[in-house]
């Protein structure tokens, strides 16, 4: 039953964000752009899931996108496949511990996907040129990824909370509770 | 162990994203009624109902988050509306003259209809929902399909104006691209002096800044003065809009940048960002000649 929980809640979560995110925040105007928190979920997920859990969700909330708004299959879902991955990877890399991790991370998550549409849309014969005002408008909307990039860990946190393999931060904290030496107190090799 | 799960990563990474290629590919090079748009529009009808329901239940929702904006902007409205009101009255009297003249001439030389509009009937549809990225894609989902009549190419109104054309018609929802995605060009006629004529496309980047372009480099065209659809009509095409639908009220009209760029700015009579109802015009009488299409 536990191994079958992460996967259902993420199909639950992934469902929901997207049947939200079009009935409801995309309706919702901030100086002139509309919020998507597609890219800050499926990157909390990789943070939170790891690279392959962060991918296969990317994946799978990007063809859903693609299919719900009747956009041209495939490119939503590429992207989030990076970003879900990338952010996987970091936490597996670099095990980031900082609290305000995520708020970069949702940064660059914002920025990937507005400008990977963009550039996307441009090789699939949108005739758009690039212009300050379009230059403005992505910048505004990663300033508001940013700023909803916390809430909405906290929020993706709070769903798959008991159902994660493996919290790199519990890890670490079971290994100095049950017995195991800090790396300060750890002697060294060479000693 | 280690390696295995590596492998067993990376297949997976590679295995997601050639799918994606592949659907990419795919989905481009297909037209309208192949196997991936059809399951594209199964999926649309089954959760039209949802997206729907969610819509409604979400409502106050961005009813509160409209409210902050719509504050700001109220009084200034207000002040902006209070001018054009008095300005309106001055020409009521004049256009209720003209009125009677243009009705007494009609009749003289045998037209029938003074607005392309009465060629239609009109289907009320709720804005059900909508793409996240209206920067390049500017489009809106409604809750009227193919069961209501909806035909691809329909146009559409609100708020008195024009919003956009029918680019996706499902069994019971559809999709409007709107007069400011990038895809959208609309032949209109600016009711200044001469009713000049040019082409409406969207500021690219601000979506809501429309621009009348190929106007000639002498038109006399003035702040406030009224933009509507052309509706042209030629043997083989007719525009997809009927004439004279309103459109916006020209906002810039810089003598230097028509005779630059022969172009004015013009800002949408139909509040196009928070729209909850639009009208469908369906059922024209006119169409027995191919409708011009400018993509979905």
């Amino acid at each position: 039953m536990t191994d079958y929980q992460l996967p259902l809640r993420l199909t639950a979560l992934g469902f929901f964000t997207v049947v939200v995110q079009t009935a409801a925040i995309s309706q919702i105007t901030v100086f002139g752009v509309s919020v998507d928190l597609s890219p800050l979920v499926v990157a909390s997920v990789g943070l939170l899931a790891g690279s392959l859990p962060g991918a296969v969700f990317g994946f799978a909330v990007g063809l859903f996108a693609d299919v719900a708004l009747v956009q041209t299959l495939g490119v939503t879902s590429l992207l989030f496949i990076a970003i879900g991955y990338w952010a996987g990877r970091l936490r597996e890399l670099r095990d980031p511990a900082h609290a305000l991790m995520p708020l970069a991370v949702g940064a660059a998550a914002t920025a990937f996907a507005t400008v990977g549409f963009a550039l996307m849309q441009f090789l699939l014969g949108v005739r758009a040129p690039v212009s300050w005002l379009l230059l403005r408008q992505v910048v505004v909307t990663i300033l508001i990824g940013m700023l909803l990039a916390l809430p909405i860990y906290a929020l993706v946190r709070r769903v798959v909370q008991g159902s994660l393999p493996d919290d790199p931060r519990r890890r670490r904290r079971r290994a100095y509770t049950t017995g195991g030496l800090s790396p300060l107190q750890r002697p060294s090799a060479g000693r | 162990m280690y390696d295995k799960q590596v492998r067993r990563r990376r297949a997976v990474l590679a295995l997601l994203v050639v799918v994606s290629l592949i659907l990419l590919t795919a989905y481009f090079g297909e037209s309208a009624g192949s196997p991936l748009h059809s399951v594209q529009r199964g999926v649309v009808t089954v959760l039209s109902p949802i997206q729907e329901g969610a819509s409604r239940a979400l409502k106050p929702v961005r009813d509160l988050f409209g409210w902050f904006g719509d504050t700001a902007r109220a009084k200034k409205e207000r002040d902006q509306l209070k001018a054009q009101r008095d300005r309106l009255l001055d020409q009521v009297v004049g256009l209720k003259v003209a009125l009677q003249d243009n009705a007494e001439l009609r009749r003289q030389v045998g037209l029938q209809g003074s607005n392309g509009l009465d060629a239609y009937d009109k289907r009320a549809a709720r804005v059900i929902g909508r793409p996240p990225n209206n920067l390049l894609l500017d489009r809106l989902q409604v809750d009227a399909g193919s069961n209501a009549g909806v035909r691809v190419g329909d146009p559409v109104i609100a708020d008195g104006g024009l919003v956009g054309h029918v680019s996706f018609v499902a069994r019971s929802s559809s999709f409007v691209t709107l007069i400011t995605d990038p895809s959208s060009s609309v032949s209109v006629k600016v009711l200044s002096g001469v009713g000049d004529t040019g082409l409406l496309k969207p500021s690219v980047g601000d979506p809501l800044d429309l621009l009348v372009q190929l106007l000639p480099r002498d038109a006399r065209i003035a702040v406030d003065d009224v933009v509507v659809s052309g509706g042209f009509r030629t043997s083989r095409l007719e525009s997809l809009y009927p004439p004279n639908v309103p459109i916006g009220r020209v906002t810039s009209a810089d003598p230097e940048e028509l005779a630059s760029d022969q172009q004015v700015h013009v800002a949408p009579i139909a509040d196009l960002r928070h729209l909850d109802f639009v009208q469908i015009l369906v059922g024209s009488s006119g169409t027995s000649g191919e409708r011009a299409q400018v993509g979905p």
